[in-house]
């Protein structure tokens, strides 16, 4: 009688647990509360949690509305791609889109200032990942993702796409500058 | 006719090594599964070798269309052709041979065979085609030919049936009294595996149908984000399945080596059961930094409903080494905490894989896992390397390699051929688990990093000018990486030549029983008993438990620090 | 863990009844998840609201 075998007892239920094996059973129950718990906890006191605010849009929508915020807020172009460098004001709006292959526009923030970021693609799907900050959020077509990003350090900052979106996939990439 | 029918249905042999009993069609369509995993195993891990040899920023391999096309057909190879078609063969054999009876309708099995083999075939002439290199996720809109789609529905509905003969065969054991009592427990974890199979191949039908009927413009508009939600439930349950499987395999190659007895049928069984009721919630990890689902709906699912599956986990991975311990024991290696493990057949493959399997799979996959896993630690790895790192660990290290084992034991059992160039085959599984523990290491440095998967170039040379540096260790862990896919790849290369060399040139052993055992004798009452009443007492394992656990606790903890350090975010 | 210290007398547990039907838990397998993944994430999907 092995575990290839029907098992030995015939009321195998009824069999007791040796001691070592429920010592460790409680052991990860309690770790597993310990780890259900961290998730809440961290919406309390931590300060990374990602907003799940969204709205339903399409691209022609939200493309209208990211023009509008750069036309508002544009302090001057720059860049191999000629981008309109934005700088909203602290505690602001900002509308960034993704598309095949460009984040646009490129956005100037100030350190400490905490702002309402929106986000959506105007075709594919596309990852918005901010580094060397890392912090990594998925971008979906057809919904606008509405969220607060506090930078913590001045620098020049990249936003690469880390989801998969075809021949041009690794060729999309923009800036986000944080100003003292 | 009914009883020619009958007959046939009714050939038994009786295998002279381990005494387990064949039914003729059983024992055909396993051979066949089996051989056809090996096959995608064998393209899967080619075009792996490729992937990791482009991703060495120094060799660069590929072209970026090239490396896009490799990357998807490694995916769809190794993560779904390979492993379903071994877990199909695994389901058969450990319905109708562990159960000793004939396998239902035999004919319907060979028809998903046929109907696997078809998609499989047609979805790798697709992808070589080169318009379908939308990688294994295929995310709407971006869009695949049709029959891109069409392959994997068929691929799927074949896989389905055999979940189904399986469940028959079941049923036909129950009725003719093949086996006294509960399934064994290894039939027990298969069937979990079947489970978890089917809610995976339904949830794939539910939204690659509307997506090949919008591939040939009879839908409108598939919803990218609707699309995420259910492609996952196809996508993360397809590996539980492994994760499953594997955890069935261990015991059975405890059982196969050992002669263990599970320590308590009722624990491992309800750990199985926490499987099935909550393992596939994980597919809500690929979901944590996604607009339109609420956190609420993020925590519940991707802690399995509070870590219940992860306590299963955890409790498989204390009782496979606890009841080889206990058998150990029982057999006499009783001196200290450790002389059951270093007195284990280290240089049997069929031992060396499962138990390095089962180490990765905790420490490297396990782990790592869970803690991506939770909703707000996901913001630092989502879409980076870390992704695939995390899964080379769980599904190649640890499902992959556990099945390369159970394959060392099983050529010669079904196809009645030695096992050839044993000398390698003692080297293999270190060989593919240390190259494997690399490229897993490997990627998640990289990740942590922020290195972004699925991507061709990281220098971004052709972006006219506007880059981004990642820093110098992140070259330094791909081109480690590339180091690691070779041993891998030497290894993997090593266990394709050993099992198809052996299925043709293998010294044929016919009726005649091995010169060595094949089969552990179960550890009986007695012998348990002998060792003063204590033979369920595991120290060694234990204090094995402890160090994970200590492993677990602060790793996670260092990545809620890693959080903390990041910009704020609400 | 010897043969007099489990009772083997009387009826099958309910526990043991639910763990010896495959075809319960199959239904249950399936069930689970669809409900608290797919129905509960497809249901907040389908009510986000539009701009």
């Amino acid at each position: 009688m092995s575990s290839l075998s029907p098992p030995a007892k015939k009321l195998w239920w009824n069999e007791p647990i040796h001691k070592s094996e429920l010592m460790w059973i409680s052991l990860v129950f309690v770790w597993g509360l310990v780890m259900t718990f961290m998730m809440p906890y961290w919406h309390v006191v931590g300060k990374q949690n990602l907003g799940t605010e969204t709205y339903k849009t399409t691209p022609a929508k939200f493309q209208a509305a990211t023009e509008a915020f750069a036309e508002k807020f544009t302090v001057r172009t720059e860049g191999p791609r000629n981008h309109p460098v934005v700088a909203p004001p602290a505690g602001g709006d900002v509308y960034m889109l993704g598309r095949l292959w460009d984040w646009w526009p490129t956005v100037e923030l100030k350190k400490g200032e905490t702002y309402r970021f929106h986000l959506s693609s105007l075709d594919w799907q596309h990852g918005f990942s901010l580094q060397p900050a890392n912090i990594n959020i998925q971008v979906v077509p057809n919904y606008e993702h509405v969220f607060s990003l506090t930078p913590t350090e001045a620098g020049e900052y990249s936003v690469i796409c880390n989801e998969y979106c075809g021949i041009g996939h690794h060729l999309m990439i923009g800036k986000i500058l944080v100003v003292e | 006719m009914a009883n020619t029918t009958q007959m046939l249905n009714t050939v038994f042999r009786t295998c002279p090594d381990t005494g387990l009993k064949f039914h003729g069609p059983a024992e055909n369509l396993i051979k066949a599964n089996a051989v056809a995993a090996v096959v995608f195993l064998l393209i899967g891990g080619t075009f792996g070798l490729l992937v990791g040899l482009t991703r060495w920023q120094a060799v660069h391999l590929l072209g970026a269309e090239d490396f896009y096309l490799v990357l998807t057909a490694h995916g769809l190879n190794v993560l779904i052709f390979w492993l379903i078609f071994f877990e199909i063969a695994v389901l058969y054999f450990c319905s109708a041979v562990l159960l000793g009876c004939r396998i239902a309708t035999p004919k319907w099995a060979w028809a998903g065979f046929a109907l696997m083999v078809i998609g499989a075939v047609m979805n790798n002439v697709v992808v070589l085609q080169g318009n379908s290199s939308v990688m294994m996720t295929s995310y709407a809109p971006m869009e695949a030919p049709p029959l891109f789609y069409l392959s994997l529905i068929l691929f799927a509905v074949g896989a389905l049936i055999g979940c189904f003969v399986f469940f028959g065969t079941l049923v036909v054991a129950k009725n003719d009294k093949s086996y006294e009592g509960s399934l064994p427990l290894v039939t027990f974890g298969a069937m979990t595996a079947a489970i978890i199979a089917v809610f995976t191949i339904v949830s794939g039908a539910i939204i690659l149908i509307p997506t090949f009927l919008w591939s040939v413009g009879l839908v409108g508009e598939i919803d990218a984000l609707a699309y995420r939600l259910i492609w996952w439930a196809f996508g993360h349950s397809s590996q539980q399945i492994n994760v499953a499987a594997h955890v069935s395999v261990w015991y059975a190659i405890a059982a196969i080596l050992f002669g263990a007895r599970p320590l308590s049928e009722k624990v491992s069984r309800t750990a199985f059961l926490m499987y099935i009721l909550f393992l596939q919630l994980a597919s809500a990890h690929h979901l944590l930094v996604d607009p339109g689902v609420s956190s609420n709906f993020k925590m519940f699912n991707t802690s399995y409903a509070m870590y219940l599956a992860v306590m299963a986990s955890m409790v498989h991975g204390l009782t496979v080494p606890g009841s080889i311990e206990a058998a150990q024991r029982a057999r006499g290696h009783r001196a200290g905490m450790f002389t059951w493990l270093r007195k284990a057949p280290w240089g049997n493959p069929t031992f060396s894989g499962m138990f390095i399997s089962l180490v990765g799979f905790g420490f490297l996959g396990g782990i790592t896992g869970v803690v991506m896993g939770a909703e707000q630690i996901n913001l630092l790895i989502h879409n980076t390397l870390y992704v695939p790192g995390h899964f080379h660990a769980t599904v190649v290290l640890g499902t992959t390699l556990a099945f390369m084992a159970l394959t060392y034991w099983l050529v010669p059992v079904l196809f009645r051929r030695e096992i050839i160039f044993k000398g390698l085959a003692r080297w293999q599984p270190y060989l593919f688990g240390l190259g494997m523990t690399g490229v897993s290491l490997f990627l998640m440095g990289a990740g942590t990093l922020g290195v972004p998967r699925r991507h061709w170039d990281i220098g971004f040379a052709g972006t006219g000018g506007i880059t981004h540096e990642f820093p110098a260790a992140a070259y330094t862990m791909l081109a480690l990486n590339g180091l690691s896919v070779i041993v891998a790849v030497i290894g993997g290369a090593a266990f394709c030549v050993i099992i198809v060399g052996s299925l043709l040139f293998g010294r044929k052993l016919g009726d005649q029983k091995m010169e060595q055992a094949w089969i552990a004798k179960p550890v009986t009452d007695e012998e348990y008993n002998a060792n003063g009443g204590s033979a369920y007492a595991i120290p060694g394992t234990l204090a094995l438990a402890m160090i994970f656990f200590v492993s677990f606790a602060l790793y996670y903890f260092i990545n809620w620090k890693y959080l903390a350090e990041t910009w704020g975010i609400s | 863990m010897s043969d007099h210290d489990s009772d083997q007398s009387g009826p099958v547990p309910m526990m043991q009844k639910l763990l010896d039907n495959p075809f319960l838990l199959l239904f249950i397998g399936v069930a689970s998840p669809a409900l608290i993944y797919l129905v509960w994430g497809l249901a907040e999907i389908f009510t986000v609201p539009a701009r």
